[in-house]
Parts: C-alpha cells; sequence; structure tokens
C-alpha cells in the first residue's frame, strides 16, 4: 500500500545550517590531502564574506605552495615575486586606502627570501594583515629545509637532521616583527582541531577589523603540517606538529593592541 | 605655452611626474638620481595632487610597489641608477610577464659593478635586451635633454598604459644632473578610482559582485598557455616596432658620413657634426630615440645612402650591434666608445670620424 506524501522543498535558504562560502572558487584544491592551507583560505574567505568587505579586498599570494591561491580565492588578486608580497602590499595599501589587502605567505617567502621586506613593512607601520603559514620547510620545492626548520628536524637539504653550527637556528620571526612599533596586533594559530580552527578564524576577524582603525599591521602566523615534506600521515604530522613544533612556536597571542603579551597562552589541546 | 622653467634632468622627471597626473613614486636613494625623490619630497604632491612617494628599503621593494601599484591599475614609477636597476631585473621581468604597465628611469652611471657615478651608456644591452629572465622587451626611451626628460615622462606613461608594458627612460649622469631651460606640461588630474576601473578592466582593484575576480600573475604552469603568453608578447612587441619607433635626423639630407648615437653621445655628435662641417666634412646625426623598439629601417635607409657610419656611444659598443643588423655590410660601421664615466669631447668625435671612417 503506498502512502500519498506531499513534497517538500526544503532547500529554502531559512533551512540552511552550513554552506561553503561563495568566496571559495569551486574546484579542486592543489593542496595535499591533510594539509592546512585549505582550512586557512576557507576561514579567511568566510571572514571576508562574514564582514561583507570582499568587494573592497585585494589579496597578494607568494611563491611556494600556496603560489596558486589566487586560483582558489574568489576575489581580486596579485601574484608577487618570491618573497616581496608585503612590498606589493604596500603599494596597493598606499594606493587604495580604502580597500582590504593582505599577504599570504609561507615560512620560506615571508622569513628567508622576503625577510627585509617583511621587516620593513612592519617596521612602516602599513595598514595591511599578514597571514603568514608556517610549516617548517619548503613543501612546494620538494620539502627543503626552511628557515623555520626545527634543529635536528629532517629535511631534503638536512637530511641527517638541522644541524645548527652549520645551517644556523630556525628564525622565529614572528616574535621579532612583535617588536616592531609599526605592529599592532601579533598572534600564533593553527587549524588541526576545529577548536584552533575558530581561533584562528578569529583571528583573522581580528586582523581585519583592525585595517579599519588604521592602526598598523596585523600579523596572523598559523603553525601548519606538511606531511609530505616531513614524510608522515596527516594524522602522524598532527602529532608530530603538536610534540615538536609548538614547543617552539608556542600558540597564542604575542602582541595585542601595540602591547606584548607577558605570558604566552598554552597551547589548547581540543 | 607651459610654463618655463631652469632645472636639472633629475628634477624635470621628478615635475613631470607630478603633472602627469602619477598615482605613486616609489624609490632608494641611489647617486647620479637620488634628485628625483628629493624634489618629490620637498615639493610635496600628496597634497598637491594626492599622489604618493614612499622611500623603499630596497630597490627590489620599489619595483615590486611598482608592480603592486601597476597590478591595480594605478599610474607608478621608480627611478634608479645602473647598480638599483641590475636590483629590479626580477620586478620588471614580472611586470613584463603579468603585462603591467609602468615607468622605470635609469640614471645611467658607469659599471660594471660598483663601478662609477660618472655618466655612461654602459646599461643598453641590458635596456633594449630583456635584463631580466625570459623573453621580453621594455619599450625604452632615451632623452637627450632636460626638456625630453620632462616630456618622456608623459610619453612613457601613455605607451605603458597603451600596450600594458615597463617603460624605461634610459637617461645618464650627464643629463640627470645638468640644468637646462625646460617647458613644462600643464597639470593632468590624476584619474579618479572609478576612471582607473572603467580605463583597466584587468587590473586587481576589488571584485564587485557583478564580475569575476582578476588576478595578476606572470605564472602558468601548463607550457602550451605559457607559449601563448609568450606569443602574445611577441606580437605586442611586433606591433610597437611598428608604431611607435622614433628618431631624430639632423643635417642628414647631404650627409656623406653620419654619425649614430643616442642620448647624451648624441648631444656630443650634435656639436661635433658642426666642428666637422666647419671643416668641410658633410656629416650629418641619426639618433634613435627610442631604443625597443629600434628605429632599424630608418636607419637602412640613410646608412645605405653615406659612404660610412660611425656610432658613438658611452660604452664599448653595444647599439653598433643594432645598427649593424639594420645596416648590413655594405657600409663601412665603426664604432667609437668612452666608458667608466668618460664624457667623450665633440673634437675627439670629429678625430675619431676622420680616423676611423675617412681615412679608414
Amino acid at each position: 500500500m503506498e502512502e500519498q506524501f506531499e513534497k517538500i522543498e526544503i532547500r529554502k535558504p531559512e533551512n540552511i545550517v552550513y554552506k561553503k562560502t561563495d568566496l571559495l572558487v569551486d574546484r579542486p584544491l592543489s593542496y595535499c590531502p591533510g594539509c592546512g592551507h585549505g582550512t586557512v583560505h576557507r576561514m579567511l574567505m568566510e571572514v571576508l564574506e562574514e564582514m561583507n568587505i570582499y568587494e573592497k579586498t585585494i589579496g597578494v599570494s607568494p611563491v611556494g605552495c600556496s603560489v596558486l591561491a589566487y586560483d582558489f580565492l574568489n576575489i581580486d588578486m596579485i601574484g608577487a615575486a618570491h618573497g616581496r608580497a608585503p612590498a606589493v602590499a604596500t603599494a596597493v595599501k598606499r594606493l587604495w586606502p580604502d580597500h582590504f589587502v593582505f599577504t599570504y605567505q609561507g615560512d620560506g617567502d615571508l622569513a628567508a627570501i622576503g625577510t627585509a621586506e617583511t621587516i620593513h613593512a612592519c617596521n612602516r607601520g602599513e595598514n595591511f594583515t599578514i597571514i603568514f603559514i608556517n610549516n617548517g620547510i619548503y613543501g612546494m620545492t620538494g620539502g627543503q629545509m626552511a628557515p623555520t626548520t626545527l634543529p635536528g628536524m629532517r629535511s631534503s637539504t638536512s637530511p641527517y637532521g638541522r644541524d645548527v653550527p652549520t645551517m644556523g637556528h630556525p628564525l622565529k620571526i614572528t616574535e621579532l616583527v612583535a617588536q616592531l612599533p609599526g605592529v599592532h596586533f601579533v598572534t600564533r594559530q593553527a587549524v588541526h582541531t576545529p577548536g584552533n580552527v575558530r581561533k584562528t578564524k578569529k583571528a583573522l576577524r581580528k586582523a581585519f577589523e583592525l585595517q579599519k582603525e588604521n592602526k598598523g599591521v596585523a600579523f596572523v602566523e598559523v603553525v601548519s603540517n606538511c606531511n609530505s615534506g616531513w614524510k608522515m600521515t596527516p594524522v602522524q604530522a598532527n602529532k608530530w606538529m603538536e610534540e615538536h613544533m609548538f614547543p617552539f612556536y608556542p600558540l597564542g597571542d604575542i602582541k595585542v593592541d601595540g602591547k606584548l603579551v607577558e605570558k604566552k597562552e598554552m597551547v589548547d589541546k581540543e | 605655452m607651459g610654463e618655463l622653467r631652469l632645472m636639472k634632468g633629475n628634477e624635470a622627471i621628478a615635475e613631470a611626474a607630478i603633472r602627469a597626473g602619477c598615482d605613486g613614486y616609489f624609490g632608494y636613494p641611489i647617486t647620479p638620481q637620488s634628485e628625483v625623490m628629493e624634489y618629490l619630497m620637498a615639493e610635496k604632491p600628496f597634497e598637491r595632487t594626492g599622489m604618493v612617494v614612499l622611500q623603499a628599503e630596497s630597490e627590489t621593494a620599489s619595483i615590486n610597489m611598482v608592480y603592486g601599484g601597476a597590478g591595480t591599475g594605478k599610474m607608478v614609477m621608480t627611478s634608479s641608477s645602473s647598480p638599483g636597476i641590475s636590483l629590479m631585473q626580477e620586478g620588471i621581468s614580472y611586470m613584463a610577464g603579468a603585462e603591467l604597465p609602468g615607468l622605470i628611469v635609469n640614471v645611467v652611471r658607469g659599471g660594471p659593478g660598483l663601478g662609477t657615478i660618472q655618466p655612461s651608456q654602459a646599461d643598453y644591452f641590458q635596456a633594449v635586451k630583456g635584463g631580466g629572465h625570459g623573453d621580453y622587451h621594455m619599450l625604452v626611451l632615451a632623452p637627450a635633454s632636460v626638456q625630453e626628460m620632462c616630456d618622456h615622462v608623459k610619453l612613457g606613461f601613455d605607451l605603458a598604459f597603451k600596450y600594458r608594458t615597463p617603460v624605461m627612460i634610459l637617461s645618464d649622469g650627464a643629463i640627470g644632473q645638468m640644468m637646462e631651460k625646460v617647458v613644462l606640461f600643464d597639470q593632468i588630474p590624476r584619474r579618479t578610482d572609478e576612471q582607473i576601473i572603467e580605463q583597466c578592466p584587468w587590473a586587481s582593484n576589488g571584485r564587485p559582485a557583478s564580475r569575476d575576480h582578476h588576478i595578476i600573475t606572470s605564472l602558468d604552469l601548463d607550457p602550451a598557455g605559457q607559449e601563448r603568453v609568450n606569443l602574445k608578447l611577441q606580437a605586442k612587441y611586433k606591433t610597437m616596432e611598428e608604431n611607435e619607433t622614433r628618431y631624430e635626423e639632423i643635417n642628414c639630407e647631404d650627409a656623406e658620413y653620419i654619425f649614430v648615437a643616442f642620448g647624451l653621445a648624441a648631444r656630443i655628435c650634435q656639436k661635433a657634426t658642426d666642428l666637422a662641417r666647419a671643416k668641410g666634412i658633410k656629416v650629418g646625426l641619426f639618433r634613435p630615440i627610442t631604443l625597443f623598439p629600434f628605429p632599424a629601417q630608418e636607419v637602412a635607409f640613410i646608412g645605405n645612402r653615406v659612404k660610412g657610419i660611425l656610432v658613438v656611444e658611452m660604452n664599448a659598443g653595444q647599439m653598433i650591434e643594432d645598427v649593424k643588423l639594420s645596416v648590413g655590410c655594405r657600409v663601412k660601421i665603426e664604432h667609437y666608445g668612452r666608458f667608466g664615466g668618460i664624457i667623450p669631447s665633440p673634437d675627439e668625435v670629429v678625430r675619431a670620424l676622420e680616423k676611423q671612417i675617412i681615412g679608414g
């Protein structure tokens, strides 16, 4: 016996509890499975959508794994030369002061080849947001040693581990830029757990809100994994990141309202 | 008739930039061109027209600021001298690849390396043959007077936007530093943001809901795509060759010999032409004003009517290669050059003509 059901259309705006933001282009990401880039991309675009500022936002992408970020972010983008994103963003923001501007950079881009551009844009107090993805390795080129590679950490150019006497120390550039008076807000986050994802999104939102006030640089570091470069599974990589990266690069706010935070927040394990 | 002033070449560049409606200047100090930024900072164009002037941390940063500003459709420029221009090659190559308009002024000094701070033309190859990596050209203008320093800023911006290409003004330390009278063109208002959005429909300056996003990049990982980019650039350079060659001929109608020279060397050759003619030598001067595109047909036409050509350059012989390629080998073509910051005198140029071409 067949019952007669009335067909009800449930796909109504009032019934939607979650949907992917339209500011992400509907195409497959070029990142490895388990990589944090895709999550940060989504958080970034959700923030621009929720603040309704995407029409007045110009993003500057780097050279590195996220070189193709402009293919995924459905906003106007400029692809910079390796390390030069802060210089590119400086001109963009100065010439379009009522627009929102951000750079999206990896550790090799921001903390090695682009150190001068990073330091000086920060020191001038440029009014844009720097999003810094730190995975301690050159992912795009195949896992070479980065400025942020930990002591003893293996990479394709430190196959026996980073030997500090000959290869130098890892650079804590985030702590370094926090010292500069032109920098207003500095935080270090992660995206490996839902709790950390929420915190990262909150930090990004704060960084873009600050642009309205012309307070200077807002610097958001996201410590991320690189399971391909680290030669681990995504699960192993996240565990390794918690055990090794976070003690050296502790999560939490480093500078708030232009003042250094005395005691750093402990790692939030959810 | 515009305003008449006595100015240095470098100052004329700066004043012309303000008057051309330039939106932003980004630079780094280096002799012999520092007056460009000094003049701008003193003149406060941010108050006069709203133009941004920023002293960057390096030439590398300067050219990438130009890249960024140009990527949003703004009218932007930088200036430097030889060692600084070498540092900019990366950014210039990216601008050429991403097809961005912008003006780069090179007030050339002697090289190689740190070289000297005295005038030179030794950056000809770097300017006209590409300079950075990849198959590209800039459109290169060679002013021979302070007046042209002024005029080429406006012309340079016009051509940069017409062809979406980086344009270089290839000057030298003498033209940058010397004072001459100059007639300044009247102030052109800076374009509004709305005009820029309308006139540069390719630029990344904020995506309205009504259109797709714009991407400024010089990357195409697909070789077939990158070959298409290259073919497009080559077609653009061909169009420039057909439409944008500029040159000047002085006393060439009855000439039996000609000097070919650009920039400051052409000014010296102009005097040398007068001195030689006083001695009864019928010599003329052919002066390329665009070095890329090179006025090949024009120099070939006149070159094949004369008995000999002396290419005078303040380098070891660079433009002579383009003259030889253009004219061919039926006519005797010799080079006379001084380098490392030495400026040849008109007398020695005449002696070189007599020795290398007439008597040779």
